[in-house]
Formats: C-alpha cells, structure tokens, sequence
C-alpha cells in the first residue's frame, strides 16, 4: 500500500480567511463566535454563530460566478486555491485523468434554497433563477473544484451531517493508499448560517445562546459555524520525487455506525471508530498524543466521547491531549472535521495544541486534559480527529508527523 | 382554563407515549412513560404549538431549565403558568 501525505491545505473559517489566519487564532485562543449578521436574525431563538464576517463574494469571483457559486462552493474554491497553490501542483495530462475530489458537507447550498423558498412561498414569486438546481446540489462544490483545476478523476461528494468530512478526507485516504488516485482534492464545506439553517437547528434545542464550552461543567449546547478547509492528499513517492513539503501524513481511518439512535451518540460506536483507526494506522495506543475532538459542547456528546477515550486510552487517556476547537470555529457540520483537522497538523508540524477555550469548570464526567483555555506547546507523534454524526455514523482519522 | 389544559398537556403526553390519557397519571415521570430525550424535545414542541406558547428549555440539561420536567403534574403546573405568563 502507497504512502499518503498531505501536501497542501487552505481554508476560510470564523477564525480566519486563510490558514496562517486561522492557525495564529488556535494559537492564541481566540473566539470566532458572536451576533449572527442574517437576514430575519431577529426572529431566531438562537443568535450566534461562528460567522464568517467582512466577506465580500465580488472580491473573488466574477458576477457569472457569483450565479453559479452557493456561499458553500465559494468557501470551497477559496479554500481549495489556497491549499493546491500551496502543493505546488496544477494537473494535466496523466495526473489530471487520474486525480479528484472528494468533499463533504452536510446541507450544500442551503443559502441558495432558503433564499429561494423565501421569493416562492413569502414574498410569492412564481420564478426563481434558473441555476438554482446547479446552484444548491451537494456536489457542486466537488465538480466546481473539479472544473476549476483540471480533476478528472473519481469525484463525489459525502454527506454524513457531522462527520461528512471525516468520510470525504477517509475516502480520500483510501483511494490514494490503494493507487487508484496518485493525488486527491478533499475536505469539506458548509454554510448553513441562514434563518432556516439555524431555525432548523433551534428546534431540536440542544444550541446554546451565549457560548460553545465544550467538556466544561456549564456547558449548555452547540453553536454553528460555517466554512470550509480543503487538503491535498498525495501519494508520498510522487510528492517527494517532486520536492514538496509534506505537512503530515495520513495512517489510518475508520468508520463505524451505531445502528442505534438517530441522535444519541453512543459510546461504543465511538470507540469502535478511534480503536479501527488506530489498528488501520498499525500503531501503538500510547503514541497517540493528541486527539481533536468531536467535542460539541452538547452533555451528550461531550461525556460520551470523554468516556469512549478512556475506554479505547486505559491509563493513557490521562496522560493524551484532548481538545475541541469548536468552541473557537463553532460547529460547521459538515465542513467540521476538514477546519479541525487543521489543528492535527498544527499540532503534529508545529508542536503547537490549539486549547479548548470557554472552559470555565472541571466536569467530573470529562476529567481528562482538555487543554483549557491556553495552546500549549508539545511535541506530539500522532493525533486522532474524531467526528461523530447524528445518525450515529463515526469517522476517525488518524495522522502521524513526518 | 386550569383544567383545560391539563387534560390537553395529557393528551400530549398520552400520544407521545402512544398510551390512552387515562392510563397517564399526574405523578408519573416521562421516563416512566417510555418518553425519551427525543420524544421530550418533540412533547414540548406539540405543547409550544397547542397553547401557542414558547417553552424555555435546553434539552443539554433539563434540570437546569425553567421549565420543569420531573412528572407530568409539574409539567402541567409549568405550562398553566407559561399560559398565564404569556397568554393572560
């Protein structure tokens, strides 16, 4: 089996519109979080968000674009730029025929379908733009990336809510380790911050009002975020044959489905996933030194992951990092897992672990190291990244420095 | 008024638990009723929808909302003052 290696990343988030952005406020702790900026924000329970603020889509793309381009592809492509000029790579010939792209999200362009609901049922229109099929499908972002930078390899799009992106990158993963793909294009996007989005999400009544503290005692819900990370996923011959920097390597994923509850989250469909990513990555338990968490800020999620860590760790779970960046990014669905994986690398490249902020009081029932509130400096040899989707469908991948 | 509602909020109940109302008694507790986490957050909505009323509750820890859940009395007390509060 090939060697896969990450040799480019990009991103647009709450917390930055680029990744040395994003990468400064995980170091620093910073919070992304706050009034939502969205039409009819007034009649929403919930008005906070991991926003994406000051951001102006005429600045990037052309107004044919703009038609075409839901704020989910939008996110996708800037972030897709950043990290494909990063590897160095453009695709033509041989390469092109056999790379692609395999992205998650959760919603697509849900921006595009509220807008449009809203002209046909509220204000009573009887036409809509003729792009909004093209325009909300969940595969548009994968075939526009796909258009954009020549990808005519195997190209899909995932949707598995909460861990879309987990399921892409793992995809990903696979087809690059079994040489069916020498370099892919994956992560995930998402921008459901729009009044249905968020009126959806109210309804089930597991949001907070006033902040994401994951693991934290008074925690008291989930907060959205929106945007996207992309990463290019290379075989690591082909990339060290041609010089590029290699970010991380990619050793293992797997997935499980609880086949339980359609929201509880349940401890061993957790375990299941960390305990197979780690048997697929081939190493020991105790050099896993850091795991990004799914780490919502629900009671649910946060105990029941905390408790399948020290299931699957023993005694190691106490001595491993566990953090959930959520509380700096929020919770972006299906774009989660590619803006958190992003702090793996961090941690395994730069020896940085981005914290857990809003932490505020021990819980009992998540007493391992959460990393509160500051980044830390350690060096650390492979990191986990858990994602865990309502529907009870787990992905977790796991990473080694290099 | 008082009474209105809790035959209403029982029947609520009742449904979600897929019972009869009469087989539902006021110091009887949601889990005793088979009610889980989802069929609360669903009880709660029919209850919003019914009196036309919202219901101040975070499903992350229920003990800690305004709204009390502990039995179907004290639900029915909650909602008559919910009424009263936004209603009257």
């Amino acid at each position: 089996m090939a060697r896969v290696v990450i040799t480019g990343q990009g991103t647009i988030n709450a917390l930055g519109k680029t990744v040395p952005e994003t990468l400064e406020a995980f170091r620093e702790g910073r919070c992304g979080i706050g009034p939502l900026d969205i039409r009819d924000v007034e009649r929403l329970a919930i008005q906070i968000g991991g926003q994406v603020h000051d951001y102006d889509p005429n600045a990037q793309f052309n107004r044919q674009q703009i038609a075409l381009y839901d704020k989910y592809t939008q996110f996708t492509l800037i972030a897709a730029q950043e990290a494909i000029a990063q590897a160095g790579l453009s695709f033509s010939g041989d390469l092109a025929a056999r790379s692609g792209v395999v992205l998650g999200t959760a919603g697509g362009g849900m921006n595009t379908q509220d807008e449009n609901y809203r002209a046909v049922y509220e204000e009573g229109k009887n036409r809509v733009h003729p792009f909004v099929v093209p325009k909300l499908m969940n595969n548009a972002a994968a075939s526009h990336v796909s258009m954009q930078h020549n990808l005519k390899g195997p190209t899909f799009t995932v949707a598995t809510a909460c861990a879309s992106s987990n399921h892409a990158m793992g995809q990903a993963f696979q087809m690059v380790r079994s040489g069916l793909a020498p370099v892919m294009i994956t992560g995930g996007s998402e921008s459901m911050l729009c009044f249905g989005g968020v009126k959806a999400w109210e309804g089930l009544r597991v949001m907070s009002k006033d902040a994401c503290r994951p693991f934290s005692a008074n925690r008291n819900g989930m907060v959205q975020g929106e945007g996207a990370a992309i990463f290019v996923f290379e075989e690591y011959e082909h990339a060290k044959a041609r010089g590029a920097e290699i970010l991380a390597e990619v050793v293992g994923f797997a997935m499980s489905s609880d086949a339980g509850d359609i929201v509880m989250p349940s401890k061993q469909g957790a375990s299941r996933a960390m305990e197979g990513a780690i048997r697929d990555a081939g190493i020991a338990k105790m050099d896993v030194g850091y795991i990004n968490a799914h780490g919502t800020g629900t009671a649910a999620n946060d105990k029941t992951e905390c408790a399948a860590v020290a299931d699957v760790f023993g005694a190691h779970a106490d001595r491993l990092m566990i953090s959930s960046t959520k509380s700096m990014h929020g919770h972006a669905i299906g774009g989660t897992g590619a803006i958190e994986l992003l702090a793996c690398i961090m941690a395994l490249k730069d020896g940085v672990v981005a914290p857990t902020i809003n932490y505020d009081e021990p819980d009992p029932e998540c007493a391992l190291d959460v990393v509160p509130n500051e980044a830390r400096e350690a060096k650390v040899e492979v990191a986990l990244s858990n994602a865990f989707a309502f529907g009870g469908l787990n992905a977790v991948l796991a990473l080694r420095a290099v | 008024m008082a009474q209105d509602i809790q035959a209403k909020v029982v029947e609520i109940i009742a449904e979600q638990a897929v019972l009869e109302p009469s087989d539902v008694s006021l110091d009887q507790s949601l889990e005793d009723l088979g009610i889980d986490s989802l069929g609360v957050v669903e009880s709660i909505f029919a209850i919003e929808e019914a009196f036309d009323i919202s219901v101040p509750f975070n499903a992350n820890d229920p003990s800690d909302s305004d709204f009390d859940i502990s039995s179907v009395a004290a639900i029915v007390k909650a909602v008559q003052g919910l009424v009263a509060e936004q209603k009257g």
